[in-house]
């Protein structure tokens, strides 16, 4: 069975199709690999010993896919990682993943992350902590930990995510494989468990950028459920570059020097090295307000999610505290079934809206927000892409940031002015620092994914990481 | 002492004729089972999205366009913070800056805004049983959660509390008229807060206004308004203060209450709706709104009076019912006298139906109307025989010319028929016809009343008193 | 800095109950988390800067006025930590909304 697991997914989804491999054993073997998980990877994984039906020549192939929790899928758990949501089963199923089973991607398992996708290091689940497949003494990152530590594992062939301010791109760089966070609007939000609604999109988790174009080609699409989706402008392709030729790579300065760990500068530059043996060349480029961005982004990101949390309030659905008096059923409610995170982000965000502070701090957010998306508009008169590292260092270890928010909020430095401006990036596997996977985060212009995916895949070949040591364990 | 003149505004929300919900798909409710019209969006499930019925949208813009308020080139949703447990969300799906509609009037009444929101659910009070330990429970039902509503904003423009009532039926009227809503008040598809203040007459400045909460009858709306004018009145005369809260005013008792407490104060943390885009009305949009205006009360009663020459009162009345209005024209068209078909629908006519009642559905058609008075117009049948031939077209129907004929009711032609009538009346009472002749002429009235009689009212009044002073040579 | 004034009256519009440790926490965390953020206030002059609510450049996504079936009310209710006679029961609120 184990070469079976070897396969990556278009591997797998091609033997399907060609006869080569039978997807029923595909499905157990993953599904055994998955219920054998040691690392916290999942909330929820199939009990079905035959796989669901998949019609011949389905894109996805019949490879069975690994979802976040915070998705929803009908009479199956979905809790996104809180107390307040446990064991609650909607009785509707997300768009996105709506797409990925019609397109021959069973559901697996459930993944799971930090509550309501609010943490980068998956240790802010009500369910205990995901650990890193690398080094169990380490966290997978976060939010989306559970579905990058299953795909890096080898417990899952592929899987998805949310990225709100790196929650794809992050976990994916600490575990050594690929995430891509989408433009904003290319992937139906109807169904995921909303964090910050003007930031978040799902995205795929895969082995490599190659897996990454095939499952993200079956997620995009316009939904006439989500008002701010988008059709997306063309169909997604299968990456086949080689080198980067005409390719001129942007690396801000902001991104790229303080505050970035020595050992992740160092791959980060072999890379651009790489790069411009590909043909690609480099430019300085400067996104002057990116310092600013992770304020503006702890100003609005929790400011939505204070208003999306207002409906955990025990009347409906989930968690509910049996007082007699309306008050303190739901301040009681909302106390034992929120986290510490959760709550220090429904506080900061009721505290920047409410009277006397909007204009201080969330209004000025939204405008720093124009001036963070103008520097990127700037940027791409001058360059194709956007570079840097994924995250400021590597896997850390369990509790070392948990007692300083901040700290934690810095994993977060590179990749959250991209989300602010809504644009696509992708973060592929980069190497090693101190035996630990680095990403490198490649940024484009709004629907540049084919062109992303293309520039990935050429760095892919030339980087050349191997990823096994992870699915060995 | 100073006498006071009361300054109203209305905040009136309405619920609108949809077909579905505001966000939703789910088919608006009218008393079904609770929780029957319930889907994962109106129940605020986790992972919902709402999309905007663009039929809403299209009624706003046709109240906009009535009223002639400005269309806000660009306007988005806010989300208005608060927890209730009718409130499926924590937060109401709502316009705040920038309302679809701003400004414009409806009779004399300037309005501020009209926006679009979403109503809230119904909560059921079970009372003490409900509930262990004594303390009381409710039981929400999220049928009407998510019902389209628009909030209608008038200025301060109206003086009274009857003139707020008038107003008020002007405003039901015309949004029926206009078909965005049947303004039922007893459903609760209409409830009306209201904006209280007085000031010495004449003086310009405001005063301190409160406001009355969810009042769901215009007879509330008015008992309200006025205790509200009585309670400020008596603290100014008092030498008080008024101080600026929020009421709730109970009919039954009169009273009116204040709704919340000072160290409650909201904090609604106003914030755009990130889960919807901006709505930009276009140029489509708007004439499709324009070319689906009807014509409005305030319009047709104006066409009444100037194309119809009708009275005020009747205008009104025809506008504001337009059934009669409809069943009026339909008359008016076929007759001459559009003043007098005017007045035998509104005086004898409607007296003859049930209240309310539409004329078009009697027994008597607009043309059948119209032949009839032109039957009275012309001579031919008296008023008083005419209202006898109404009577027996209202219980059966029938072509009036055929009834007047059947029974007999014509006028009297110059055929000397009546003279024979009159002499023989004078014959049969010798002692009045006496008294006439000896110098008392009134008496001849004596005489007037028995002559009708026998001529079963077919006579001229005018004409009976020529022939009975001739053949009484006075 | 936050008072712990201030922390308990943005607890109280959160509907969040904070017990005398928590809240004393939570201030510490919030004033050392706002430290860092008030740095925006160094940005100079945006008042000309439009805010940024949608990334998104569509207008007018609207939907027909077309029915479509709604949930059983067994399903509607399936989730209800306190279900009763065909609602979801909550302790009676007392005045109206604040
Ligand atoms: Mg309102
Ligand atoms: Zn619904």
């Amino acid at each position: 069975m184990s070469d079976l697991l070897d396969l990556t997914a278009s591997e797998a989804a091609e033997g399907v199709r060609t006869g080569t491999v039978d997807h029923g054993e595909l499905w157990t073997a993953y599904r055994e690999r998955a219920l054998a998980d040691e690392l916290n990877a999942f909330s929820w994984v199939s009990g079905e010993v035959t796989p669901p039906e998949v019609e011949r020549n389905a894109p996805l192939g019949g490879v069975p896919v690994a979802v976040k929790d915070l998705f929803c899928t009908e009479g199956i758990p979905s809790q996104a990682g809180s107390k307040i949501l446990e064991g609650y089963r909607p009785p509707y199923t997300a768009t996105a993943v709506e797409r990925l089973t019609s397109a021959g991607a069973p559901l697996l398992a459930k993944t799971h992350q930090d509550e309501f996708a609010m943490g980068s290091s998956t240790e802010n689940c009500a369910f205990g902590p995901v650990l890193n497949p690398w080094d169990r003494s380490r966290v997978p990152g976060g939010s989306s930990g559970g579905s990058a530590a299953a795909v890096a594992s080898g417990a899952a062939p592929w899987a998805i995510g949310t990225d709100t301010g790196g929650s794809i791109r992050q976990p994916a760089a600490l575990c050594g494989i690929v995430g891509l966070k989408p433009t904003y609007g290319a992937v139906s939000r109807y169904g995921m468990i909303a964090f910050a609604s003007s930031l978040d999109q799902a995205g795929p988790f895969t082995r490599d950028v190659t897996d990454c174009a095939l499952l993200f080609g079956a997620m995009v699409g316009q939904d006439p459920c989500d008002s701010t989706s988008l059709r997306f402008p063309e169909p997604v392709g299968v990456p086949s570059a080689t080198d980067l030729r005409g390719i001129r790579l942007g690396v801000p300065q902001e991104l790229s020097g303080e505050g970035i760990d020595e050992g992740v500068l160092k791959t980060f530059r072999a890379t651009l090295d790489r790069a411009r043996e590909l043909g690609a060349e480099i430019v300085d480029i400067t996104l002057p307000h990116a310092p600013h961005a992770l304020a503006a982004y702890y100003l609005i990101a929790p400011a939505e999610a204070s208003s999306n949390l207002a409906r955990y309030d025990g009347v409906r659905y989930g968690l509910r505290d049996p007082a007699d008096d309306l008050l303190s059923m739901y301040t009681h409610t909302r106390a034992q079934g929120f986290g510490a995170e959760v709550k220090r982000r429904i506080m900061l965000g009721t505290y920047a809206l409410s009277s006397g502070y909007y204009d201080a701090y969330y209004g000025k957010a939204q405008k720093v927000r124009t001036k963070i998306a103008e520097d990127f508009t700037a940027a791409w008169r001058v360059c194709d892409f956007m570079v840097s590292p994924t995250s400021p260092g590597a896997a850390f270890e369990l509790g070392a940031k948990t007692d300083d928010p901040w700290a934690m909020y810095l994993n977060d430095y590179c990749t959250v002015p991209v989300s602010l401006a809504g644009l696509p990036a992708i973060s592929i596997p980069n190497g090693l620092a101190d035996e630990l996977p680095t990403g490198f985060q490649i940024a484009g212009p709004a629907f540049s994914e084919n062109r992303i995916l293309d520039a990935a895949h050429a760095l892919e070949q030339a980087i050349g990481f191997d990823g096994s040591r992870a699915r060995a364990a | 002492m100073t006498d006071y003149e009361p300054v109203i505004g209305l905040e009136i929300h309405v619920q609108l004729s949809t077909q579905t919900k505001m966000f939703c798909s789910c088919a608006l409710s009218f008393g079904e089972e609770p929780n029957t019209r319930t889907c994962p969006v109106c129940l605020g499930l986790p992972g919902t999205l709402p999309v905007v019925n663009a039929q809403a949208v299209h009624f706003g813009l046709m109240m906009g366009l009535a009223f002639g308020s400005e269309i806000a080139p660009r306007s988005i949703f806010h989300r208005k913070n608060y927890f209730y447990p009718d409130l499926p969300k924590g937060y109401q799906i709502s316009q705040y800056d920038i309302p679809l509609c701003a400004g414009g009037h409806l009779g004399d009444v300037r309005l501020h805004r009209i926006h679009l929101e979403e109503d809230a659910a119904k909560l059921i009070h079970l009372g003490e049983s409900g509930r262990i330990h004594g303390s009381s429970a409710s039981v929400v039902d999220f049928n009407r959660g998510g019902t389209p509503l628009a909030e209608i904003v008038s200025e301060p423009d109206l003086r009274s509390a009857e003139q707020a009532r008038e107003w008020l039926t002007l405003l039901r009227v015309t949004l029926r008229q206009l078909g965005v809503s049947d303004v039922n008040m007893e459903e609760g598809s209409l409830r009306c807060d209201a904006n209280v203040s007085i000031r010495p007459a004449g003086s310009a400045a405001l005063g301190t206004k409160t406001e009355l909460k969810n009042m769901n009858s215009f007879r509330f709306v008015m008992q309200g308004i006025n205790a509200e004018i009585e309670r400020q009145t008596a603290l100014l005369e008092a030498g008080e203060q008024v101080s600026q809260e929020t009421l709730h005013f109970d009919p039954a008792s009169g009273r009116l209450t204040p709704l919340r407490s000072k160290e409650e104060a909201h904090d609604y943390r106003y914030f755009p709706e990130p889960d919807l885009v901006p709505l930009a009305p276009t140029e489509e949009m708007v004439q499709a709104a324009r070319d689906a205006l009807p014509e409005l009360p305030a319009e047709r009663a104006e066409r009444y009076r100037r194309d119809w020459g009708l009275p005020e009162e009747t205008a009104r009345l025809f506008a504001f019912r337009p059934e009669l209005g409809d069943y009026f024209e339909a008359a008016a068209t076929a007759a001459d006298d559009s003043a007098a078909v005017a007045t035998w629908v509104k005086d004898e006519l409607l007296s003859r139906l049930a209240a309310e009642s539409d004329p078009a559905a009697s027994n008597v058609p607009p043309t059948m109307l119209a032949k009839l008075v032109g039957l009275v117009q012309d001579g031919r049948v008296t008023r008083g025989a005419g209202r006898q031939v109404l009577d027996r077209l209202v219980e059966h129907g029938g072509d009036p010319a055929e009834i007047v004929e059947a029974e007999g009711l014509g006028a009297m032609g110059d055929d000397g028929e009546l003279a024979t009538i009159v002499a023989r009346v004078i014959e049969e009472h010798p002692d009045v016809a006496e008294r006439v002749r000896g110098g008392n002429p009134k008496a001849i009235g004596a005489l007037v009343g028995p002559v009708m009689k026998e001529t079963k009212g077919r006579a001229d009044g005018g004409e009976v008193n020529r022939l009975l002073r001739e053949q009484l040579g006075v | 800095m936050l008072s712990q004034d201030q922390v308990l009256h943005v607890a109280r519009l959160a509907r969040l109950e904070l017990s005398e440790a928590e809240l004393e926490v939570m201030a510490g965390e919030l004033s050392g988390v706002l430290g860092h953020i008030e740095k925006i206030s160094e940005l100079g002059d945006l008042d000309d800067v439009a805010p940024t609510s949608h990334v998104v450049a569509v207008e007018n996504a609207l939907r027909a006025d077309e029915p479509r079936p709604s949930l059983p009310p067994e399903v509607a209710l399936a989730g209800a930590p306190d279900p009763a006679q065909g609602g979801f029961r909550v302790p009676s609120p007392g005045a109206a909304p604040a």
